[in-house]
């Protein structure tokens, strides 16, 4: 289904903020996102329609801002801080050790497509690093211990889903 | 300093202060109420003799932003700034998951002031959360009246809605935060026309830009009166302000206190100085990776945190966000993380930013590579002084200050990496 009729009270919604349906672009591009898990020509183009833009535009506004991913990313997508005042907290090696849990390159995902891994600037909440962004919420004050449990938390309920799914 | 009212960080002691019920019985818009009886011209001339200044970084001082405002223009805006992305800066999301009432009221307030037809609150996009829970809060302000067509009978009509950027610190910059907000590319515009002007603002039209905790402090101003206001901090410095401390202090975190607490009543009586036994403080960058580094020397550690005493030490008290390093740090890698930084969000529109802060990060950590010579530490320095007072924003002043004031401060830190003259020298170079 298309965004415009699966998504059509949330598109009124931001429509309806703003005097020019331009200003909805950014809003409308997280939608997408959302339901494509990246920005794909598709999203672009219904991104495009709605607005009456250049899908080239719409392009360029994706490509501006890091939160609008251009690839497919893994279904836990982990952004850690690692800037200067979470680094003076030992930042640089927990994403170093991180990425090694997963075996994955910066902004690589893992072999069963679960995590991506990259590194990110200041996220507004350096009094609790190491700390990082997945999928859009916060998680902080972690060590690897933490992680490596959840990690394989998020592993064994997605076995379980596909287990399910086999019966 | 125990003494001194709580304004912003109240959510502390009263519990479920983000509900508009409890806002309420904790004296909730009441200043919004009384700002209705005072008038636009009221409004702004009680923020103009609190002489708040603005919270964003450049300490400009509110009330007289406001009056810029002409007054018979049919349509003007309020953009509030929640941005939030200088590095070592983690206040405001404090204020809007605490205390998120005060900011609406705040921007009520302002928007009432200069009779604006619509508040925009601009948040990062990393705040997604943030933003779904300050909408709830919005709706309960519009359902109590506060927001809507003609105000608890006032005859004033207006709006407030959020808009999540999606991850670039240059959209903290005001103008070009408004063209993120109109949905063009998140870059500075030519000025003037300054936001505040016909053709400058927020579709075109006069808006005002202000910071979260800015306009969280405007309700406590306009019900205990400029008088009150001015008893706490400095003349040029009133009011408290919301200090974030990060790096290596034993506890880290956001604290309000009055602008003329001195660092080292921050630094050892309220974060309980050094992070590891046996390590003693080295540098502090008081305003992010934005200000210039200074050394924790005792002339520093005494010094009060107003904007007049942080000049007289050649930096910034700017948006208070105090990044401490002890003695185990390096001040070239600091100096090679807050360029990267800089390089990563410089927008690229002006050529001495987007190529400095390439050279610039390039040269670094060639130096930290261990292969870089003297003169590189000059060439460094000569590079980010031509990037000042060049360019469209202050990014690239921001971008030049982490070079600069290293530099100056800890050359030691650099020759240690490089191979000095006399060295190369030395080996027929
Ligand atoms: C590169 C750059 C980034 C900025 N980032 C922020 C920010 O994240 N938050 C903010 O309030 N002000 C930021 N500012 C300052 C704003 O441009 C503006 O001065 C401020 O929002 C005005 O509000 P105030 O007077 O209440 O401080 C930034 C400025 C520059 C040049
Ligand atoms: S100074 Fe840098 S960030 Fe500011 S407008 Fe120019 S290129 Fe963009
Ligand atoms: S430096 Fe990591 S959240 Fe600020």
């Amino acid at each position: 289904m298309a965004l415009k009729d699966k998504y059509a009270d949330r598109i009124q919604h931001h429509l309806s903020k703003y005097p020019e349906t331009r200003s909805a672009v950014m809003p409308l591009l997280y939608i997408a996102q959302e339901e494509y898990g990246y920005i794909n020509d598709e999203g672009v183009a219904e991104v495009a329609e709605i607005l009456d833009m250049d899908p080239t535009q719409v392009r360029s506004i994706a490509g501006f801002y890091t939160m609008y991913s251009e690839k497919p990313k893994g279904k836990y997508w982990l952004q850690v801080c690692t800037d200067l005042a979470c680094a003076l907290n030992g930042a640089d090696q927990f994403h170093k050790d991180l990425k090694e849990y997963l075996g994955v390159e910066e902004a690589g995902t893992s072999e069963d497509g679960l995590f991506t891994v990259e590194h990110v600037m200041c996220l507004a909440a350096c009094d609790k690093a190491p700390m990082l962004q997945c999928n859009f919420h916060y998680m902080e004050n972690l060590d690897m211990e933490k992680m490596k449990a959840w990690i394989e938390e998020k592993r064994a309920e997605y076995q379980a889903e596909l287990d399910k799914a086999n019966q | 300093m125990s003494d001194t009212p709580k304004i912003l960080l109240r959510g502390d002691e009263i519990e479920n202060l983000r509900e508009i019920d409890v806002y309420v019985d904790n004296g909730g818009y009441e200043g919004f109420k009384k700002a209705l009886q005072m008038g636009s011209d009221g409004v702004i001339n009680e923020v103009k003799a609190a002489n708040l200044r603005g919270r964003g970084g450049a300490g400009f001082p509110t009330g007289v932003k406001w009056s810029f405002i002409p007054k018979d223009e049919p349509v003007k805006y309020v953009a509030v700034n929640a941005d939030e992305s200088e590095t070592g800066t983690f206040k405001d999301r404090l204020i809007m998951e605490t205390n998120p009432h005060q900011l609406i009221e705040g921007a009520l307030i302002c928007a009432y002031a200069i009779k604006a037809t619509a508040v925009y609150i601009y948040l990062r996009g990393e705040f997604w959360d943030v933003a779904h829970e300050l909408d709830k809060r919005i709706a309960e302000a519009r359902e109590a009246g506060y927001l809507g067509e003609n105000i608890l009978d006032s005859g004033w009509s207006c709006e407030m809605y959020t808009h999540l950027g999606a991850g670039a610190y240059i959209c903290g910059e005001e103008s070009a935060l408004l063209n993120s907000l109109e949905g063009y590319l998140g870059q500075p515009r030519v000025r003037p026309p300054f936001p505040a002007n016909k053709g400058g603002g927020l579709y075109k039209e006069p808006t005002v830009v202000n910071n979260v905790e800015t306009l969280s402090n405007v309700p406590w101003i306009i019900v205990n009166g400029a008088d009150e206001y001015k008893k706490i901090g400095t003349d040029q410095s009133t009011g408290t302000k919301l200090f974030c401390v990060s790096g290596h202090v034993k506890n880290p975190g956001v604290y309000e206190l009055p602008f003329n607490t001195t660092f080292r009543e921050l630094l050892f009586d309220v974060c309980g100085g050094p992070r590891k036994e046996g390590t003693s403080f080295k540098a502090m960058l008081p305003s992010g990776g934005s200000g210039p580094i200074v050394p924790l020397t005792d002339e520093v550690l005494d010094s009060p945190m107003t904007y007049e005493d942080t000049a007289k030490l050649e930096t910034i008290i700017g948006s208070a966000s105090l990044i401490i390093m002890d003695d185990t740090v390096d001040i070239t890698w600091v100096a090679s993380k807050v360029i990267k930084f800089f390089r990563h969000e410089s927008c690229g529109k002006c050529t001495p930013c987007r190529e400095g802060t390439y050279w610039l990060d390039k040269v670094v950590d060639r130096i930290m590579a261990g292969e870089g010579r003297e003169r590189d530490i000059q060439l460094i320095d000569n590079v980010a002084k031509n990037m000042q007072g060049l360019t469209l924003c202050a990014l690239a002043d921001f971008a030049a200050n982490p070079i600069i004031h290293t530099i100056r401060h800890f050359p030691d830190d650099f020759m240690q990496h490089v191979k000095s003259d006399e060295e190369l020298a030395a080996a027929g170079d």
